[in-house]
Parts: C-alpha cells; sequence; structure tokens
C-alpha cells in the first residue's frame, strides 16, 4: 500500500506556485554561482597565454630560485666607533643610578644600558628610602624609545628649532610680564629642591607668577590633613614592618595609595616567624590587591566606609561619636578591629584611602592615640603637592581670561580634568600657552606651543622623595631628539646660562649636601641628609612623648564630622581606582603595561566597570564565557551628574553590593597607537577630584570582548595547587597536617611520592656544581606583578596584542595566577570537597563541584606566580621529537629554539602549562605593530637573549643568561660565588622578598634553608616532576584578637 | 746590430741574477751606502758614532721626533748643521737635550721660538745623556738620507719579467690548441678521403651495424644497470648532502675591507699582541674591532710603511692605506693634529656566529686561556683575514670534547673540579664534562 505522505524539503514546496520550486528543479542554486566574479576578469582570463600548468612551473621555479637566493648570506658590517668612550665595553653592560618623577611613579632605581642604550629598569639596592620599581617603572625604558615622540619643539603643528622658540617665548613672557597678567606655571608634582629654587627664581624675575601642582589623581584631602596637623604640605609616611597589626579603610596601600611603595615593609610582617606574623583587615568597596592580600576583607560601600572609621575612631580613642547605623557584620568586624589595635597598642596603624580631610584627619588622630610605630612623622612623603582648589581656582580664571600664560610639564589636563571642556575654553582664551611634552597629547595639541620633552632617562633632575631623603636623577643616554626639559627652559627665561647639571649640583652643594661628595651622590642615586635624620628622629621622639596626651583630648570634631558625612549617597556608589598595571595613564603607549594583565581581573587591554554578582543581576548585566574560553561582558552606561560613558561590565567576585569601580588611566586617544587606544575614559567621572561618586547604572546592548588570562577561577578544593593555612594550625599542628606531602601506594603502603622507589626516571646526580633552585613565598607575594614586566623586558618576550591574547597566545613567561575561594574561605573549599560522597544527594560531587565554580561573594583570594618549574623529571623533555628542550646539570630546563621545530608536544605535556608558542613571527611584522616593529623600539631587547621566531615553543629559562654572567664574573676573578650573586630577571624586581633564587648545593644559602622549610611544596607534586621552582605555604593570619 | 743583441743578453742575465739575487743585491747596496754614509758623516761630525746614535735615537727620542718629519717635534736631520745657521753650537745643543725648559727659562730666543711654536710642550729632558751619547745620535741625525731607488728598480724589472713570463704561457698555449685542431681536421679529412677512395674503387666496407653495439649491451644488462644507478643515487646523495650541509659555513670567507688592514705586518712581522687592539677580548662577549683611536695610539707616528713588499702590495699601497686611515680619523698628519672631521669606518665582518648561538670571548680567552689562533687560525700570516674555522656547532663541540678545562690558581674551579673529576674517575676534566656540551650553555 503505497503512502500518500508529501515528503518536503522546505516550506516552498507546499505551495505550488512557487517560482523558487521550479528554479530548484532545473538548478542546483537558487541563484547562480558567481563563478565569474570569483575568477576575475572572463577576457582576460581566456586571453592569457598562461596556462595552469605554466603557473605551477613559474612557482616552482620561483620557489626554488627563492630558496637557492636564500642560501647566500648577508654581507654585514661591524662600525667600530672613532673614539671610543672609555666606560664603554661593547659587549658588557653598564649600571647607572637614577630615579624616576614623572608625578605619579616616584622610585629610586637602576638602569642597565649596553652599548649606551638603557634597556632594563632594576632596583636600587642602596636606596632604602622608598619603594622599589614597581611593574610601570620596569616598564618605563620602554617609553625612551616610543615612536611616537616628538622629535623637536613645534608651534601650531609646524616644528621649530629652539632658537625661534626661545626667541619667541621670551618676548610673549615678557609682554605678558609687562601686562601684569599672571603667568601660570601648571606642572606636576616634582619634589625637586632644584626646579623650586627656579621656579623661586622665574617667579623673581616675571614677576606675577603663579606656580599650580597638579596630580592627574588627587591626594588633596590627605595633603590638607596633614598640613593643617603638622604644617607641612606631605603626605603621611607609614613604615607597614613596625606594623604587626593593621587596619585599613579603603586604602589600597599595595597599589597607588600615596604613592605606593609600601610594599616591601608589608611583606616584611608577613611572613610567620617564630610564630608571629602580622594581622590585617581591610574595608574596602572595591576588590583591590591590598584587600586581596589582607587576612580578613569586609566588603562595604564606600559612604559606609567613613562611618567605619568614625566608629573605629570612637572604639580605640574612646571619644564617643554617633555614627549611624552599620550592618550587624560590619559592625562586629569594627569592634573586632578595635579590640585587635588597642590590644596591638604602638604595634598597630590605621590608614584610608577616603579623600576627605576629615577622615584623613581622623587617621591621623588614631594613629596618634595609638603611638603607632609604623607611622613615621620624621620624613612624610614629598611625592604628592597637588592643590585641587588650586585648579580650581586656575580654569575659573582661565575662563575667564585673566591669565597671561601658562606653561605646563608633565601634565595632561584636558584628558585628566573631568571638566576638561571647561579647562580648554579657558587655555583658548590664554594668551600664550607652552606644554612641555613628550607627545602630541591631548593638551600639548591645543598649546600654541609644544616643547618636546626629553624622556627621564633623558634628563637631569633630583626629588626629595621623603623628608630628609634625596634621590638625583641623571641621563643614561644622549636625549634621542631635539628635545629639552622643562628645568632648562626656566633657565632659559630667566637669562641663566648655566646647565641644569651644574644648576642641581650647586643647589645641592649649598642646600643639601653638607659637605658631602655630589658625585657619590650621583654615584649611589640618593642621598639621605645625616644630620638632617638625626635630628629629625630626635625631635619626633620628642614630639610623640609630648603631644601623646593633648591629641587625645582635642579632637572628635573630626570624627563626628566625618561621621556626619557617612550617608548613604545612593543605590550604587562609584569607585574611581588606579590599576597596577596603568596608573594614571600617561604611560598609555607602552605595550608591556597595555598586555600586562591586572593582577585582580587578569584582564589586559582594558579598563571596565567591576560590578557585584547581585548587582549585575539586578541590572541585567552579564558576562559570559564563549566557546574559545574567552571572556565577554555586557555594556552599561555609567552616569554621573549627566555625565555619561559607556563601559564594559566585568562582575567582580569581592565588590561590595551597591558599589562599582572603575579604573582610571584609560581611553586616551591621543600621542598614541590605535591598538593602545583601549577602555574608556574614567577621568570623565572623576569629577571635583571626588574618587566616590553617586551614579547610576543601565544595561546597554552589545556585547564586548575581553582579553583575560584567566577567568574568575576558583581553585575548587584543589589544595596541592595553593597550599594554605591558618597561622593558628602552622602554630600548633604538625608540618604533615599543613603540607603533606601527597602519596601514592606501592605494595599497597602508602609511600611519598618524592620517594625514589615511585618515580618513573631514573635519578639524575646533581650535588655536583651549581644547583639553581627558585623559591616563591606565597605569603610575602602581593601579585604586584613587577617580576611580570621584569621579565618581558629581561627576555625579549614579545606582545601578541589584546586578539591573541583573547585566544589564549599570551606569551609571558611569567605568569600570576589568582584563585578565588567558592566559599568565604579556601579552607572551607577544602572541606567541602572532602566531604563529597557519591555523585547525586546533598555531599553530591555532581552538584557540588558546580557549585564550587562560582566565587564567593566575598571570597579569599590567593597569588601564584608561575614559571616554568624547571622539573628535574621534565614531562615536556621526554616528548620533544628532535630533543630541542634537554635538561642541564644546574636544574635548568633548556630550550634550543633552533632546533625546535613546533610540534607542541611539550606544551601538551607540562602539567605547568608554562609553555609558550609563536604562532606568527612577532618582531618586524606590521600586523603586530608593537616595540619590536620599529627599530626605535627594538633598541631595548636584550642582546644576550635570542628574538624568538615564528613556530617556535618558547619558555622561561630560569634568566640562564644572568646566572652565566654571574658564573663568568667568578671565573674571570678567579673566585668563589656568594650567595646573592645569582639572580633572575624576576627575584631581582621582587621587592617583597618573596622570590628567593640561589644555588641548593651550597648549603649556606638562603634557598638551601628555605627548601628545608616547613612550608615548602612543590606545585603539583603528586605528579612526581621534582621542579626547581618551590612555593611556601601561604599562611593566613585568622585569629581574631 | 750584433753589439746591441749581444747587450740584451748581457742585460737579460743581468736581470734573471737580479731576480734570483735581488735580496742578496740589496743588502750588498745597503752595506755600500752604509760605509759609504759613514765615510761622508765621520767628516762632518767628528766624534760620533751614528750605529750606536741610531739605538739611542730610537730608544729615547723616536717616540716624538722623527728624521724627515715633523712629529711631536721638529724633524732631526742635519739638526746640527740647522742650527749651526741659528748660531747655535753643539753646547746649546747638550744644554737644551739635558734640560730644555731650563734654557726655555733663561730666556733663549731660539729655544723660546722653538717651544711656541711646538704647542709649549717642553721637551722631556735627558739628563741620563752623556755628551757622548748626544754625539752619537747627532752624528746618526747627520746621515744623508737613504734613496730606495734600488729596490724599486729591481722591483720594476722583477714585474716586467713576471709579465712576459704569462704572457708566454697564453702564446704557448693558445699554439698547442692551433695545432691540434690542425690535427682533427687533417684526420679527418684523410677518414675522408678515404672513404671516397674505397666508394671509388668499390670496396665494401665493414658494416658495424650488424653487431651490438657496447652501450646497447649494457643497458640490457638489467644488474648492471641497477648497481650504476645505485651508485649514481648513493653518491649523488652523498655530494648534494655535503653541499646542502655547508650552506651558511663560510669558511675561507674573505671580503675586501674598506682599509686593507695587513695582520701580517701588524701581529706578524711587528708581534703586536692580538689583545692589545682586540682588548675588550678580555672582558667581553665581543673581541671588538678596536676604534680608531687605538689605531692612532701608534700610526700618529707611524705614517709610512718600511717593511717588505710584494708587487701586489707595494710602499706605496701600504701608505696609501694608512692615509686612508687618516681621513677617516680626522688626522692632519702635516699639522700633526685632529681636525675633528672623522668617520667610522665600515669594516666588513668575518666571522658571523648566528643570533641564536651565545659565544663568549672572555671565556675562552681570559678563562680557558685559548690561543687566538685556535680558532682564528695563523691570523699573523694573514695579509687579509679570512675565516679560518668552519664555525659550525660540530666544531665547537669537538673542541668542547678535547679541551681540559684550565683550572690552574682559579678559585672558582676548585671545589667542582675535585668533585666531578673523582666522579668520572679522571685526572683532568674536558669543557664537555663540566658541561660544555648541554644545550642551554650556548643558545638562549
Amino acid at each position: 500500500m503505497s503512502s500518500n505522505k508529501k515528503y518536503w524539503k522546505s516550506v516552498e514546496e507546499l505551495n505550488e506556485n512557487s517560482s523558487i520550486v521550479e528554479t530548484l528543479k532545473q538548478n542546483e542554486f537558487v541563484e547562480e554561482i558567481p563563478t565569474d566574479e570569483f575568477l576575475g576578469d572572463k577576457d582576460t582570463l581566456e586571453a592569457t597565454s598562461t596556462t595552469r600548468r605554466d603557473f605551477l612551473k613559474y612557482v616552482g621555479f620561483s620557489t626554488a630560485a627563492a630558496s637557492l637566493a636564500a642560501c647566500e648570506g648577508p654581507v654585514k658590517k661591524s662600525i667600530p666607533y672613532v673614539v671610543q668612550p672609555t666606560e664603554i665595553i661593547p659587549g658588557v653592560a653598564n649600571y647607572y643610578a637614577t630615579t624616576i618623577a614623572n608625578g605619579f611613579d616616584f622610585a629610586s632605581v637602576l638602569v642597565k644600558t649596553r652599548e649606551g642604550r638603557p634597556i632594563k629598569i632594576e632596583n636600587n639596592t642602596l636606596a632604602a628610602t622608598s619603594g622599589s620599581a614597581n611593574a610601570r617603572v620596569n616598564a618605563s625604558v620602554l617609553g625612551l624609545y616610543d615612536s611616537l615622540r616628538l622629535q623637536s619643539p613645534r608651534k601650531q603643528g609646524e616644528s621649530l628649532s629652539w632658537n625661534a622658540f626661545d626667541s619667541e617665548t621670551n618676548q610673549k613672557l615678557t609682554d605678558i610680564a609687562a601686562t601684569n597678567k599672571p603667568i601660570v606655571l601648571l606642572t606636576q608634582t616634582f619634589a625637586s629642591p632644584s626646579t623650586s629654587k627656579l621656579i623661586a627664581e622665574f617667579t623673581e624675575k616675571y614677576g606675577n607668577v603663579r606656580h599650580v601642582v597638579y596630580d592627574a589623581v588627587s591626594e588633596s584631602a590627605a595633603l590638607d590633613a596633614y598640613q593643617a596637623k603638622y604644617g607641612e604640605r606631605a603626605l603621611a609616611n607609614y613604615d607597614f614592618s613596625k606594623a604587626l597589626s593593621i587596619v585599613s579603610v579603603g586604602a589600597d596601600f599595595l597599589g597607588d595609595w600615596q604613592g605606593g611603595g609600601f610594599d616591601s615593609g608589608y611583606s616584611k610582617n608577613k611572613v610567620p616567624v617564630y610564630g608571629k606574623m602580622s594581622r590585617h583587615i581591610q574595608f574596602e568597596s572595591n576588590m583591590s590587591l591590598t584587600g586581596a592580600n589582607a587576612d580578613k576583607r569586609v566588603p562595604l560601600k564606600p559612604s559606609e566606609q567613613k562611618l567605619v572609621l568614625a566608629k573605629l575612631y570612637s572604639l580605640v580613642t574612646g571619644v564617643s561619636v554617633s555614627t549611624g547605623k552599620l550592618p550587624e557584620h560590619i559592625e562586629k568586624a569594627v569592634e573586632k578591629a578595635a579590640t585587635q589595635l588597642n590590644k596591638a597598642g604602638s604595634s598597630g596603624v590605621v590608614v584610608t584611602g577616603i579623600q576627605d580631610v576629615n577622615a584623613q584627619t581622623v587617621v591621623l588622630e588614631i594613629n596618634e592615640a595609638l603611638a603607632s610605630k609604623a607611622f613615621d612623622k620624621a620624613t612624610p612623603i614629598k611625592t604628592r603637592q597637588g592643590n585641587d582648589k588650586a585648579v580650581r581656582q586656575l580654569i575659573t580664571d582661565m575662563k575667564a581670561g585673566r591669565i597671561g600664560a601658562i606653561i605646563m610639564s608633565g601634565v595632561n589636563p584636558v584628558y585628566t580634568l573631568a571638566n576638561a571642556s571647561d579647562f580648554l575654553e579657558g587655555l583658548k582664551k590664554t594668551d600664550l600657552s607652552i606644554t612641555f611634552s613628550m607627545k602630541e597629547d591631548e593638551t600639548s595639541s591645543e598649546s600654541q606651543y609644544i616643547a618636546a620633552a626629553p624622556h627621564y632617562l633623558e634628563s637631569w633632575g633630583d626629588v626629595e622623595l621623603k623628608k630628609g631623603h634625596y634621590a638625583l636623577t641623571q641621563p643614561t643616554i644622549r636625549p634621542l631628539f631635539d628635545t629639552r626639559q622643562f628645568q632648562e627652559a626656566l633657565l632659559k627665561w630667566t637669562g641663566n646660562d648655566v646647565s641644569y647639571h651644574d644648576y642641581i649640583k650647586e643647589a645641592w652643594g649649598t642646600d643639601i649636601l653638607g659637605g658631602s661628595s655630589f658625585n657619590k651622590a650621583l654615584h649611589d642615586g640618593v642621598y639621605v641628609g645625616s644630620i638632617l635624620t638625626e635630628i629629625a628622629s630626635v625631635d619626633s621622639e620628642e614630639i610623640e612623648e609630648k603631644t601623646e596626651e593633648p591629641t587625645q583630648v582635642v579632637s572628635g570634631d573630626a570624627a563626628r564630622a566625618l561621621a556626619a558625612s557617612g550617608k548613604s549617597i545612593g543605590s550604587l556608589e562609584l569607585t574611581l581606582y588606579t590599576k597596577v598595571g596603568m596608573g594614571d595613564g600617561q604611560q598609555a603607549n607602552n605595550p608591556w603595561l597595555q598586555e600586562f594583565p591586572d593582577p585582580i581581573t587578569r584582564a589586559s587591554w582594558d579598563n571596565y566597570l567591576t560590578i557585584s554578582k547581585a548587582d549585575a543581576d539586578a541590572l541585567g548585566l552579564m558576562n559570559k564565557h564563549v566557546a574559545t574560553g574567552a571572556l565577554n561582558g555586557s555594556y552599561a552606561n555609567v552616569t554621573v551628574n549627566g555625565v555619561t560613558i559607556k563601559a564594559p561590565v566585568m562582575i567582580q567576585p569581592g565588590q561590595a553590593k551597591g558599589s562599582v569601580g572603575l579604573a582610571l588611566g584609560y581611553g586616551k586617544t591621543k600621542g598614541l597607537k590605535t591598538e593602545m587606544q583601549t577602555g574608556v575614559n574614567a577621568y570623565a567621572l572623576y569629577q571635583n577630584f571626588n574618587s566616590v561618586q553617586k551614579v547610576t547604572v543601565e544595561a546597554v546592548s552589545g556585547e564586548h570582548e575581553f582579553a583575560s588570562v584567566q577567568l574568575h577561577n576558583t581553585l575548587m578544593g584543589r589544595g596541592d595547587i595553593i597550599k594554605e593555612t591558618t597561622l593558628e594550625v602552622f602554630n600548633t599542628k604538625d608540618k604533615k597536617y599543613w603540607n603533606a606531602i601527597p602519596v601514592v601506594s606501592l605494595n599497597h603502603e602508602e609511600t611519598p611520592v618524592t620517594s625514589p622507589e615511585v618515580d618513573l626516571w631514573d635519578e639524575f646526580d646533581r650535588s655536583i656544581g651549581h644547583h639553581f633552585n627558585l623559591s616563591i613565598d606565597l605569603n610575602s607575594c602581593t601579585g604586584c606583578g613587577a617580576c611580570v614586566i621584569a621579565c618581558h623586558a629581561e627576555n625579549n618576550v614579545p606582545v601578541v596584542g589584546k586578539e591573541e591574547v583573547r585566544r589564549s597566545r599570551d606569551m609571558h613567561w611569567l605568569r600570576i595566577d589568582r584563585y578565588y575561594s567558592s566559599d568565604e574561605t579556601f579552607e572551607e573549599d577544602n572541606s567541602k570537597k572532602e566531604g563529597f560522597s557519591g555523585l547525586f544527594g546533598d555531599n553530591g560531587s555532581l552538584g557540588g563541584f558546580g557549585e564550587m565554580e562560582n566565587a564567593s561573594d566575598n571570597p579569599q583570594v590567593a597569588f601564584q606566580p608561575v614559571m616554568c618549574q624547571h622539573c628535574n623529571h621534565a614531562p615536556c623533555e621526554t616528548v620533544c621529537p628532535v630533543a630541542a628542550t634537554s635538561h642541564g646539570r644546574q636544574g635548568q630546563n633548556h630550550m634550543a629554539y633552533n632546533r625546535c621545530v613546533g610540534t607542541r608536544y611539550c606544551a601538551n605535556n607540562c602539567p605547568y602549562k608554562v609553555r609558550r608558542f609563536n604562532w606568527f613571527l612577532y618582531n618586524g611584522n606590521d600586523e603586530f605593530d608593537y616595540h619590536m616593529n620599529d627599530d626605535l623600539g627594538r633598541m631595548v631587547l636584550n642582546p644576550d637573549v635570542v628574538v624568538r621566531s615564528r613556530g617556535v615553543m618558547e619558555k622561561c629559562s630560569m634568566c640562564i643568561q644572568m646566572t652565566q654572567k654571574t658564573i663568568l664574573d667568578a671565573k674571570r676573578d678567579g673566585r668563589v660565588i656568594k650567595d646573592g650573586e645569582f639572580q633572575t630577571a624576576c627575584s631581582a624586581a621582587c621587592s617583597s622578598g618573596a622570590m628567593t633564587f640561589g644555588d641548593i648545593n651550597d648549603k649556606e644559602s638562603q634557598v638551601a634553608k628555605l627548601k628545608e622549610d616547613n612550608r615548602m611544596y612543590h606545585l603539583l607534586e603528586h605528579v612526581g616532576t621534582k621542579p626547581n621552582v618551590m612555593y611556601q605555604t601561604k599562611v593566613r593570619n585568622t585569629t581574631e584578637a | 746590430m750584433k753589439k746591441s743583441y749581444q747587450s740584451l743578453e748581457v742585460n737579460l742575465t743581468n736581470n734573471m741574477r737580479k731576480v734570483i739575487h735581488r735580496k742578496l743585491s740589496i743588502n750588498i747596496l745597503r752595506l755600500g751606502l752604509i760605509i759609504l754614509l759613514a765615510f761622508t758623516t765621520s767628516l762632518s761630525a767628528q766624534e760620533g758614532d751614528s750605529v750606536k746614535g741610531k739605538s739611542l735615537f730610537n730608544a729615547n727620542c723616536a717616540a716624538c721626533h722623527k728624521l724627515d718629519k715633523k712629529m711631536t717635534g721638529p724633524a732631526l736631520r742635519h739638526v746640527e748643521v740647522r742650527l749651526a745657521s741659528e748660531g747655535l753650537d753643539r753646547e746649546w745643543i747638550y744644554a737644551w737635550v739635558k734640560n730644555s725648559s731650563a734654557v726655555i727659562k733663561s730666556g733663549d730666543a731660539y729655544g723660546n721660538k722653538i717651544y711656541n711654536e711646538y704647542g709649549k710642550a717642553a721637551m722631556t729632558p735627558f739628563p741620563q745623556l752623556s755628551n757622548a751619547d748626544i754625539d752619537n745620535i747627532l752624528a746618526y741625525t747627520a746621515e744623508e738620507k737613504k734613496v730606495p731607488a734600488v729596490s724599486v728598480d729591481t722591483a720594476a724589472v722583477s714585474s716586467s719579467s713576471s709579465d712576459s713570463s704569462s704572457v708566454s704561457n697564453e702564446i704557448i698555449l693558445g699554439a698547442l690548441a692551433f695545432l691540434f685542431m690542425l690535427l682533427v681536421i687533417a684526420l679527418y679529412s684523410v677518414k675522408k678521403t678515404l672513404r671516397r677512395f674505397a666508394e671509388v674503387h668499390n670496396i665494401e666496407l665493414e658494416n658495424s651495424t650488424e653487431k651490438t653495439p657496447l652501450w646497447k649491451v649494457i643497458i640490457k644488462n638489467q644488474f648492471l644497470m641497477i648497481v650504476v644507478a645505485i651508485f649514481f643515487l648513493l653518491s649523488s646523495a652523498y655530494f648534494i648532502y655535503g653541499y646542502l650541509s655547508q650552506i651558511g659555513v663560510d669558511q675561507g670567507y674573505q671580503p675586501v675591507q674598506p682599509i686593507h688592514f695587513s695582520h701580517k705586518i701588524h701581529a706578524g712581522d711587528n708581534g703586536i699582541d692580538c689583545k692589545y687592539c682586540h682588548s675588550s677580548a678580555r672582558v667581553s662577549k665581543t673581541s671588538g674591532i678596536p676604534s680608531l683611536n687605538v689605531c692612532m695610539n701608534c700610526h700618529k707616528s707611524v705614517s709610512d710603511y718600511n717593511g717588505e713588499t710584494t708587487i701586489e702590495h707595494s710602499k706605496e699601497f701600504y701608505d696609501g692605506e694608512i692615509q686612508k686611515l687618516y681621513a677617516a680619523a680626522g688626522w692632519d698628519d702635516a699639522d700633526q693634529k685632529y681636525t675633528g672631521e672623522s668617520q667610522p669606518v665600515k669594516w666588513v665582518r668575518i666571522h658571523n656566529l648566528p643570533d641564536f648561538a651565545y659565544f663568549n670571548h672572555s671565556q675562552h680567552v681570559t678563562v680557558a686561556g685559548v690561543e687566538c689562533q685556535k680558532c682564528h687560525g695563523p691570523v699573523e700570516e694573514m695579509e687579509v683575514v679570512y675565516q679560518h674555522a668552519p664555525l659550525t656547532m660540530g666544531w665547537c663541540i669537538n673542541c668542547h670534547r678535547e679541551t681540559d678545562v684550565n683550572v690552574k690558581d682559579n678559585a672558582y674551579y676548585t671545589k667542582i673540579h675535585e668533585e666531578l673529576s673523582k666522579k668520572y674517575g679522571v685526572d683532568k676534566l674536558t669543557a664537555a664534562q663540566m658541561g660544555g656540551l648541554e644545550c642551554g650553555k650556548c643558545h638562549y
């Protein structure tokens, strides 16, 4: 029986009259396939005499010819000096001590130069004064070789000579001075004694001169508070190495709070010594680096921070301050913090990042009340001098046309001011505008004259980092371009013929050195006035003793005012912050920094609105993972006082409910390559220099593509990756309990994986010669990322760009993994995982693991730097078909790039995923238009390390070029190597002391002792790879006071 | 006619003798000249011994004075005659040599004139020279300038003779080729004539086609063909492999340099230590091409070449190269000062190690104490330097396998050498045993 069912392929077939059905019967495709279009012009195609076979012949011949031609080596020229400078020996590095002082970053550094080119920034170990080089300072050397730098002074877009510049500006300045209209110097914080002196001389000559200091990210409130209390415009200095109990209310002091540089002191007490370590409580809104490192972190809205501080004040000092109602858990946390502080007494310290004079005053009073040893009144920080009021006044005056001339240096107000349009309007009304800038940026392109400024590595300078602590800046290379620094110009305008170098020398001789040698100070890079400090320290002790009582009596007013201002300003409060990798944005054209993944979000090439999961759900914002494993996020319109910007949204575990965060320093559009024009400009929301703003957020359509190197991963209870314990357990229990070596079953007996019987490989004798090991202390590592950039600079690691990072093709040899806990603590995660029984049910692993994938609302965070672990039994070595990767006796896993054929077996077999494959040629390739694509940018390359080509695998070499150099130096001198001489780029860059590198065959070395430490473990020890990189178990001080 | 023929012959034999005994004749001539000059000098300067004077001059004066050329100080040939014309006697010379500044201070007119003319640089006092010594030096300065005419003559003659010989060779070869051609043509025509002869006389020529030719037999022999093919393939593979593996190996690379710098003259004839010029080889990874100021250390005073010459590299040629150096360094030889207009010399790099191989000179030169010649070959014999070693990895490795580590008086090695040699059961460790074969030691 036949069926009369009608089968149809498309709905069209059901319509009998459809023309498509008819056409399809005739043709396979409805529309004609445009073959001609695809093949090109038909006529030409037919007319050509070249057949397909001819074509193949041509291809064959040209390939053969090209490969034959390639056999001939190119003729290379070697051009020696005519007169070789005595200090330069080709092939030998020279080091110069200098100081970066760009208005945001201040640090004493050591510059490594090769053949006269600065190629790397290192820590100046002689400079104990301030913090060491952070990621941005490490990356700053690349700014010297920025191809978009201004090469000569410019006037309205045309370049002119310095002589013309001098005569024109001199004339105009004299004219303006005659009219008695004010001449304004709008500058960054120089903190430079000689510059202050110069400006005074300039003022003397031109009369009506106003010097306005402007910090893009203002610390004005803290400065005002300190000035009101101590009569000096400076920032309070804290030495966290003297604090055992630290309470921070919104201060990201491991980031850029008060100029940063507190991490090395902080880390000293983070390592348990004799069962003691510091305890750090953080009250904050955004998940900051500091919060991630805290022993206890309390997320709360910015407005609540003020109440917390006021309450803390009343609990510590005993002065009653009526604060509003706080949520119960916060109330409790404050009480505990206060108890802890009171118990710690002078070992306690409180800091705050709230930009409010009252809040800053309250903190100073609390620390006075505690007689905090960490609060260093003798040497306040001088590296922020900005004055918001003066800037506001200036803009008003400019708009009113009252300003005669404005000379700017080190600032970019058109980019960094929220009311940039007002400033721009005022700038147009100013008779003369001159900007000293390295770039044709937002501000300089709007000024009449751009004075091309040199990079700090080409300049002279001096800085008073802290009171009595001076540092010198010296050029490490001749100016690459026709540039002149601001101070030189001031000298010219004041009619002074001496060079700025001589001027500094003279000024130091009379005011600072007090008879000490200038050359010695220049050599060291730093100078601490010996007499000055002695007096100062005596002074401060006296003051401390004397003032203790009166301070306790006096106040309470500030705290009350603070409590009163602590009203919630809206349902959502925005906190603007600076990222470790970008700061205030002046290095936005630096590809190293753009590709540097943020320590917390692990996203590179972007800024974004961080928001809590709860708020995101309420607002209909989402993050999702796409098939490639990359992260996409929705866009949101962020509105502050009528100013709206569209920003991508990143859901951030740990972000306080009712608060959002957005990083400054992105969204620059002028003076940088298109690739670097990333993110949105959050300065538009930085209204009134207030980093906390009432904000409305609404979802808008579209999805943003993030380039995150790590998603919001939790540790999923895998305690063998990051081993963690509490101080209590650490002090009371045996090592076996909190740092057990994994065991395997051998003959039904539990055998530790480290024992040779269970090993697949034969042990190789490494007891002779050097055996390098690197120890990473998870307690002192703050995750700051200086090591990541140092590794980039030392090893010529290429920058791959946002698209490639999104495809997980980032080339970082060293990454800092960040893990969240899915419960409140990692400990709870571990016990939850252990508690799973069966697949289903309440304790089922199936649902349980699914839950664990989500990070907690306030997770614990752990950082773990991971580089090649240099396994003694390396899985990568056994699978390489061409033996390109092999093991050395000194413990390093070698990688011979020229031997590698790019099978990537090694990367697949590596349990740590530290091998990086060159998918493309990253140098001299227009598709990757970063520093390695131009001659200038390539000057930063380290000549001792190969620049890898396409198709080869690369990875951390444990800086073998550095260990080999140390060995060679010792051989040449005929001496034994001392402990501490061996360094890697990362261990040398680490200022917190988390990374220790050395030779474990030298039993006296620090690293050999660390290897025997109870806290020592290896990453994924159960795999049995026997790595030469070891980690020290993280100990958290959860002991509630 | 006959006479002139004879004289030509004599001339020829003379020339030949001269070529053969060129050195001898030069020496004889030199000796003659010296004797002659000795006579002439003994006429003008009574007590001086010019031979002693020469050695004294070279030891004390030559750093600043030349005989015929202004240097730091004035040219000194016939200085006594010159001074005599100024009215200064030998006593004045004694005083000047022993302490010139005293003479200047005393207000001596000529002394001050000289002092100002030469940039107010006072001559080093030589109180150690006795009057007799000064007499000897004066005797030397009073010698007549040697005329190098003879050597130029012989050079010219020898070059002409060598030219003629090369011409004759070509003629002979040409004649032989012509003869050979004639022979071939003759044979061919003979064969042709014979054939025609045979045709005419109806002589049956033997037909060779019936017999299979040898090459066909060979082709049909499959076994032989296979053997030949295999042999052919193997041998071509061998040669192709050999050819391919020497790609990028530039052994013998001898580029023409912008200045003809003869290592033979500097390192060989004059025995200058390699590391005097290539000083960074001691401390750096690169041996360093000396900067021009290093050249000028010596070439300020060495402005012409007086050593051995060849036809290709004559004295004029070498002097011209020194002039190139002066042009590059911006040295005005006449005024004995720098003009400031310098330009670096763009040498062609000979030893090009690829970027992926790290080589450090100081490790080999200072630590291991390896002679430069071990890798660079007999540089002191090279007129133009060429790449002596293949610079391949196999070559490096072989040396590392064979060379013992130089541990003498080096505290760095004490412990490791003792332990390692015990482990390997040897007295002396090779570089390979020390770890010199590990990939990462050279590739990073």
